[in-house]
């Protein structure tokens, strides 16, 4: 296993010197330039994805020089002005068994990892908090059922009122904010049409669908702030919806809590809202 | 089949065998199986360039974040929805089944003509409009779903204008004439064979039309119900898809898919059947595994009826229904790959000539691999959770069609274009063609996986600084192949005004089946005499 996991680092590692060149950034939980790879994995997750991913990788990639070395091979040695007469042979029972176990076989290895990583990733038995997602045309909505049904509206910061080092198309008013640490339940809902809840350095997406509620789950090991963006056609402005997570140390989430709800009861501009105003009738809402 | 032969001889005013009706009669009431080809061809080539055009355009628009080509949103989702309609039911299936079926289908069984010729008639002229109620929809700037159509974005309340209702009435149209031709192919390969052409000596391409045909009228009806559907849905009051009335949007997907996923074996089995027989031909052998290749046709056929939630591992599926379509995708990498090795192994041992069919027979079997492996990743119900809906998706999807089924349309093109006209391609002019569109392509799409598993959502007019030098290679290599497309329009040209008539054999004793044992161009009406197959 040890061999495994050390295989694809080293293969990464050859593929992506570009990737070296444009330096570490110390913020890993954002798309980086010339990135040829996945986002560095973030949690237990998106580490197993990328486990999985890497091993899967080093299979297809074999697969394909095999392939590719063939074509060539058949393409020196076989062409017209080195093999002048053509050879009648069309069977070879031995050789079309093989071409077809050795291809179940190899996929066996694949299935059995991608079987353990699918059951892992659906929910978790034990969720320490709830996040209600709540997808609107064109924002997140992000709820904390256990803290009185707190409500939080999360939107895109248009380019005009960035500030220098934000990120474009990324960043957002509100953040999600939740604790590290934490096993966290997601469930997601949409009040309009679908969208897709996707954060890549942590392993999470599920659709946003109206009529119905999806239960996925995650957990954040380090304090940051991991970005992700919708990632089903929702028409407009389907590119202007990100989703930015800010994860902090359990008491920094408890004093951001007392804030928020304080904030919420008190300072309506700030798109807090305590209790439940949407949802339901989303449709009239939209438009 | 004797009788119908007999019936078709006599429905024409004469039994001259070459005499051909005048233009209206010709063209327009066409029921000839070549000129209704040529008409689908024709058709296809239409399509495809406006399909391109729009593809020119996006990759404007994402050449540079921020990009300033299409500045609404709502026009960029009409160009994508347009796009992919365009290419598929507009391109792709027009060139490789009515054309290509249309053309060779008879040639190949050794038959006249199909056996419902008025009704291929009706099966191409169906298109035409479905054409422009397509444009309408897009000019409209009304239909801006994806060709995926998801409701609610396509329900009244989202899209509330007419255009989205000409794109669906496009799709029915569409699909009865797929329903159509389908079935024609089917009478005809079951019932008009010559005598002694056995299901097991059929060539290989009239199999793989036979497994698309079944796939198409297994596939397209339950569309046409899931577009039914979504018509009552916007325009009757129904809620079949709204879940404010006791729908479920997640049903649509089901319908759709169940469709959708046969469709992409529809665009690529042709193909295959092409291929099988470009590579046989110039590496002057018999197919290796004829039988093999037979029956995984007839396995990726019935499997991939079977698989068609792996596109909605995200739609909240139970974890059991994800895990067992994750296993049923997997299964299609096996007789995937007999195919592949089938192709290696019958051009092992051959004297392979390089032409330009045979250049695109292996660019094909490249790029079919390259894009077969990716959906090894993508079938993993765990993986796709990070680049379902990514560029990921984007890539692996043109890597098996705008690159798999495409390259089979130029190669069938190059293989029988002298046989269709009579005249032969600049040879000089097919391989620039061929090198500028194997390049062009693969810059377009392959920076596509890098963008996809760093996180970029497809279907975005938009994205951030962090994914633009990937981009901007993707945008260079779609120029590079805009320019291949401009080499085409020139080969078609010099082959149409070359004077130089072929053979009725001009590749030689590597090219076995039937379609060579006529003059180039055919007559008219050709196998007025019936061939036996020994």
């Amino acid at each position: 296993m040890q061999l495994l996991r050390r295989l694809p680092a080293a293969l990464t590692l050859l593929l992506a010197a570009a990737m070296m060149l444009s330096g570490a950034d110390a913020l890993a939980n954002a798309p980086r330039p010339w990135e040829m790879g996945m986002q560095p994995a973030a949690n237990e997750l998106k580490a197993r994805i990328s486990d999985l991913h890497n091993l899967v990788l080093i299979i297809i990639t074999l697969i394909t020089i095999f392939v590719g070395a063939l074509l060539v091979w058949v393409m020196v040695r076989y062409n017209a002005t080195r093999n002048p007469v053509p050879s009648t042979t069309s069977h070879n029972t031995t050789i079309e068994v093989l071409w077809t176990v050795i291809p179940v076989l190899i996929l066996v290895v694949i299935a059995i990892p991608s079987f353990r990583l699918v059951y892992y990733l659906d929910r978790t038995p034990d969720p320490d908090m709830t996040i209600k997602v709540t997808a609107h045309q064109w924002y997140w909505e992000y709820g904390y059922p256990e803290a009185g049904d707190l409500a939080i509206e999360s939107r895109m910061i248009r380019d005009e009122d960035l500030k220098p080092g934000q990120l474009r198309l990324l960043e957002v008013d509100n953040q999600l904010v939740v604790p590290i640490g934490k096993k966290i339940r997601i469930l997601t809902n949409s009040v309009d049409v679908i969208h897709s809840f996707f954060i890549p350095s942590l392993g999470v997406q599920r659709y946003a669908i109206p009529g119905r509620t999806i239960e996925t789950w995650m957990t954040i090991d380090k304090p940051g702030v991991y970005y992700g963006q919708c990632n089903q056609i929702c028409g407009v402005d389907h590119s202007r919806m990100p989703i930015s997570v800010k994860a902090v140390t359990d008491d920094e989430y408890k004093a951001w809590l007392g804030q928020a709800k304080k904030a919420a009861l008190t300072d309506p501009s700030q798109r807090r809202v305590l209790a439940d105003a949407t949802g339901a009738t989303g449709q009239a809402i939209q438009r | 089949m004797a009788a119908t032969t007999h019936d078709h001889a006599h429905g024409h005013d004469n039994h001259h065998h070459d005499h051909k009706p005048g233009f209206v009669a010709r063209w327009l009431f066409s029921t000839n199986h070549k000129d209704i080809g040529t008409l689908y061809l024709i058709f296809a080539v239409v399509g495809g360039l406006i399909g391109g055009v729009l593809s020119i355009f996006m990759r404007m628009q994402l050449q540079f974040p921020g990009g300033t080509v299409i500045t609404s949103g709502q026009t960029w989702n009409n160009v994508i929805t347009a796009h992919g309609l365009l290419m598929i039911f507009f391109s792709v299936m027009p060139a490789l089944i009515g054309g290509f079926g249309n053309w060779f289908i008879p040639l190949m069984v050794g038959a006249p003509d199909m056996a419902f010729p008025r009704l291929n008639n009706i099966s191409f002229w169906l298109l035409p409009p479905a054409l422009v109620m397509i444009i309408i929809g897009l000019i409209l700037n009304e239909s801006g779903s994806g060709w995926t159509l998801y409701p609610p974005l396509s329900n009244q309340t989202y899209e509330p204008g007419m255009g989205m209702d000409f794109t669906l009435f496009a799709l029915h149209l569409a699909g009865v004439s797929s329903l159509l031709g389908s079935m024609n192919f089917i009478t005809t390969i079951f019932n008009m064979r010559a005598p002694g052409m056995t299901l097991h000596k059929m060539p290989l391409f009239i199999w793989a039309e036979l497994v698309t045909a079944f796939l198409l009228v297994l596939s397209v009806p339950v569309l046409a119900g899931a577009i039914t559907m979504l018509i009552c849905d916007r325009n009757f009051g129904t809620a079949f898809f709204d879940p404010t009335g006791g729908g479920d949007p997640v049903l649509f997907q089901h319908l759709f898919w169940f469709f959708g996923h046969p469709e992409v074996y529809i665009m690529i089995l042709p193909a295959f059947g092409i291929i099988s027989h470009v590579i046989s031909t110039f590496s002057r052998k018999p197919i290796f595994g004829y039988l093999g290749m037979v029956y995984a046709m007839v396995a990726i056929g019935v499997v991939g009826f079977v698989v068609w939630a792996h596109h909605m591992y995200l739609s909240g599926m139970d974890v059991d229904t994800r895990a067992y379509f994750m296993a049923a995708t997997l299964v299609i990498a096996v007789p995937t790959g007999v195919k592949i090795f089938s192709w290696i192994a019958t051009m092992w041992g051959g004297s392979i000539e390089f032409k330009t069919p045979m250049l695109w027979a292996i660019g094909f079997l490249f790029v079919f691999t390259v894009g077969g492996v990716t959906g090894v990743v993508l079938a993993n119900a765990g993986i796709d959770q990070v680049v379902h809906n990514t560029y990921y998706v984007v890539a692996h999807f043109h890597y098996v069609l705008s690159l798999g089924a495409v390259f089979g349309i130029f190669c069938g093109f190059y293989y029988w274009i002298g046989k269709m006209s009579g005249r032969q391609y600049p040879e000089f002019w097919g391989r620039v063609h061929f090198w500028l569109t194997f390049i062009g392509v693969n810059l377009v799409f392959f920076p596509q996986h890098f963008l996809g598993l760093s996180g970029m959502p497809r279907r975005y007019p938009d994205y951030p600084q962090a994914f633009a030098g990937w981009n901007y290679v993707s945008s260079v290599g779609s120029y590079i192949s805009g320019i291949a497309i401009l080499v085409f329009l020139y080969v078609c040209y010099r082959t149409f005004t070359s004077k130089e008539q072929v053979a009725d054999n001009y590749w030689g004793e590597g090219a076995t089946t039937l379609e060579w044992t006529q003059t180039s161009p055919p007559a008219f009406h050709s196998f007025t005499e019936l061939p036996r197959i020994k």
